[in-house]
């Protein structure tokens, strides 16, 4: 079985967390505690409907003003698939809670209030999307019952919409548009008979449907940890654990390690002692080598034939997530998948404004908090990166604060 | 060892290989992790995760026990069954202790439990072994609170968890540094299901428990619930004992969590009644009904 990673942008009020509930309930995941649950909480609020939105508003401070203000991982599984809902905040304020909630997920799911239409926020939504490279936009156009359902007013935003995603997306992005009431349920799971003129799929079909096509990316094995059980039965046994970031390993294939350069063979791939001869991304494995060469944590297996840059300067666009501002010429950890470096900041090239998409080149002198540009760092140790565009599961990387270890920013190499 | 596993089960597999990533970032970046382990499947699934992502190495943490005392004794048992079958190591820490220490006093009444008072006895295991990351099978559908906590999920000196202060969790990378006096707590299955776990322990042929399955047992009925009778349970004069069919679909203490009326012998009868399922899995938790916000409250105070 498999897992679709699905993230939700919205705004305040247009619906999201009604959308997800509305999803839970049709897809039979809420038990029959957690509905009765459900209408008590909404009889007490003087509701003659269920509010659905209650079943994921989880944070008492969030109860009490009634909005989401932080990422919430919601499950619910089909016989098909199994869905992970990062539910992210629209606030204008949580940027950073958008792109984490976003990291790892393959659909966006951006929610519009049909009486609203494009605001603000839209525009943030689709530039972290496509600066993620999420590759599947779902634009769903939800309180259709509060336009009389109308296509005119479904196809004026969708035309809005189109003319945005045009500006930012990248090429591959797929972005669909949905006509939707979530209070109705209408087009979530069942097809609304109020809107005859919509031809598409509704949103669990959609969903339901996406599938990807496997682009071959190149092969990654970062080190995470030596096995040496040194037992009587394994005297000599030297493993290297670690979950494939991406591309595939097969047994006797040539690899090279990184940062040494030294050359072996891939001698086995196991799990729990299972014997594999192929492996593939994101599978956690352990790889022994034909010959003994030096490899510690942090360390990368690639393959000889296709190696990635040794960076010790890198160009990235980075979104700030601390209320300390990023500063040039201090150092952070930088941590790639697990391989740590310091790093020190050499360059703040620009800043983007996401919603009017424009770049400020001049006098950049601090990148806040949510905010997104693009630096320029050099780092104590090699960082074996691809560019996020071309692979990004060996693109990105975090920045660590060591005076407070909270972690402070996220990079896509470009 | 276990060649015949399905490669497309009903399991997802990809919750596995992420589980196992997480345990490894744990034995890597922290001194002294420990597994917290209640007996319950939850962490007898973790348990089997960590066999796996050090094999043929042993699992380079103990697991700790927090012994309230009024544990079933089928779990305890299970208990140092399992320690036998893996070699781990196992440490075993009693609320009793504490209770005798003066640091915490007995709840009273009909719904005494010691549930709550298992938090001081941990904070202070964590201090006399000075631990700095403890590992925990909790998973976010447990639970509304649960659902926005970390995989890397900090506390500080007093065990306490703040929402504000939670690092940011991006693609798989996780940041495990702390300060001296703080602790991490982590949750390699945090984004399984209960759902994901049987199957798990299904597709995995892991041994769980006997009290997990239909059996015969004296209890009583209160507020709806069917409670196990035991001399750890406070009884109002009315609360007659009687035999029923039950089984328990999660292990906690004998006065904190509740039975459901059940035939299941074995683990396809009982995803089957999940998947049927009338009422969640922590519906049958007593110590979560105290109020809407109660786990919340008590993560707040170093609960987990």
């Amino acid at each position: 079985m498999d897992i679709l990673r699905i993230a939700t942008a919205g705004s305040v009020d247009d619906g999201k967390s009604t959308l997800i509930g509305r999803l839970l309930y049709e897809t039979n995941s809420i038990t029959k505690d957690k509905i009765e649950a459900l209408e008590m909480a909404s009889k007490r609020k003087g509701l003659t409907f269920l509010d659905l939105s209650l079943l994921t508003d989880g944070l008492i401070a969030e109860r009490e003003q009634g909005i989401t203000i932080d990422v919430a991982n919601i499950y619910f599984s089909t016989p098909r698939r199994k869905y992970i809902i990062a539910d992210t905040p629209g606030h204008f304020e949580y940027t950073r809670n958008m792109v984490t909630g976003a990291s790892n997920t393959k659909v966006s799911m951006i929610l519009i209030d049909a009486r609203n239409g494009v605001l603000e926020q839209t525009f943030r939504h689709f530039f972290i999307a496509s600066m993620l490279r999420i590759p599947k936009v779902i634009v769903c156009i939800n309180k259709m019952d509060l336009v009389g359902y109308s296509a005119e007013k479904f196809n004026a935003i969708k035309a809005d919409i189109q003319a945005i995603a045009d500006k930012v997306s990248f090429e591959g992005q797929e972005v669909t548009f949905i006509p939707m009431s979530s209070l109705y349920g209408q087009n979530i799971s069942i097809r609304a008979t109020e809107m005859p003129w919509y031809g598409g799929l509704t949103l669990l079909d959609e969903l339901e449907s996406t599938a990807f096509e496997e682009i071959k990316k190149p092969a990654r094995f970062p080190v995470q940890f030596v096995l040496r059980p040194k037992t009587e039965e394994f005297h000599d046994y030297r493993g290297y654990a670690g979950k494939i970031a991406s591309g595939s390993f097969s047994v006797g294939e040539k690899i090279t390690v990184l940062p040494t350069g030294q050359t072996s063979t891939i001698a086995t791939i196991e799990k729990f002692g299972m014997q594999l001869q192929t492996a593939e991304a994101k599978e956690s494995v352990v790889i022994t080598l034909e010959t003994d060469v030096d490899v510690s944590r942090g360390n990368m297996l690639v393959k000889t034939n296709n190696q990635p840059n040794q960076l010790r300067e890198i160009t990235a666009r980075v979104c700030w997530m601390d209320s300390q501002p990023i500063v040039a010429g201090k150092t952070y950890i930088l941590q790639h998948g697990i391989n740590e470096s310091k790093a020190k900041i050499i360059a703040l090239n620009s800043k983007i404004d996401v919603v009017t998409q424009h770049t400020i080149v001049d006098a950049v002198s601090a990148l806040k908090l949510n905010e997104i540009g693009d630096i320029t760092l050099k780092t104590a140790k090699p960082i074996f990166a691809d560019k996020y565009a071309q692979n990004s599961a060996n693109g990105a990387f975090i920045l660590i604060d060591d005076q407070t270890n909270s972690t402070v920013g996220v990079g896509f190499v470009l | 060892m276990n060649s015949d596993i399905p490669k497309h089960g009903f399991f997802p597999r990809e919750l596995e290989d992420e589980a196992i990533y997480i345990l490894r970032e744990v034995a890597a970046q922290f001194e002294k992790p420990a597994l917290m382990f209640s007996g319950g499947k939850d962490s007898i699934t973790l348990v089997r995760l960590a066999q796996k992502a050090f094999y043929p190495g042993k699992i380079p943490f103990p697991l700790i026990h927090v012994d309230t005392g009024h544990n079933f004794p089928e779990t305890v048992a299970f208990r140092d069954w399992l320690i036998k079958e893996t070699g781990a190591e196992l440490i075993v820490r009693y609320v009793q202790d504490s209770i005798n220490q003066g640091k915490v006093k007995e709840e009273t009444g009909k719904y005494a439990s010691r549930n709550v008072l298992q938090t001081v006895t941990l904070l202070d295991a964590i201090e006399e072994f000075k631990f700095d990351a403890c590992i925990g099978g909790a998973r976010r559908d447990e639970e509304k609170a649960r659902a926005k906590e970390r995989i890397f999920s900090l506390r500080d000196d007093f065990g306490q968890w703040d929402s504000k202060r939670q690092r940011p969790e991006l693609f798989d990378m996780l940041n495990g540094r702390i300060a001296i006096g703080e602790n991490m707590r982590v949750f390699p299955i945090s984004n399984w299901t209960e759902l994901d776990v049987w199957n798990y322990i299904k597709e995995e042929g892991i041994a769980i428990p006997s009290i997990y399955y239909s059996h015969q047992r004296q209890v009583i009925e209160r507020d709806g619930m069917l409670w196990a009778d035991s001399d750890y349970l406070n009884k109002d004069a009315d609360e007659i004992p009687f035999e029923a069919t039950v089984r328990f679909r999660t292990v906690g203490d004998m006065t904190c969590t509740a039975a459901v009326a059940s035939e299941a012998v074995q683990l396809d009868d009982i995803i089957g009644e999940i998947l049927a399922a009338e009422i969640s899995e922590r519906g049958a938790r007593i110590d979560d009904k105290r109020s809407e916000a109660a786990m919340e409250r008590r993560k707040q105070q170093g609960y987990f």
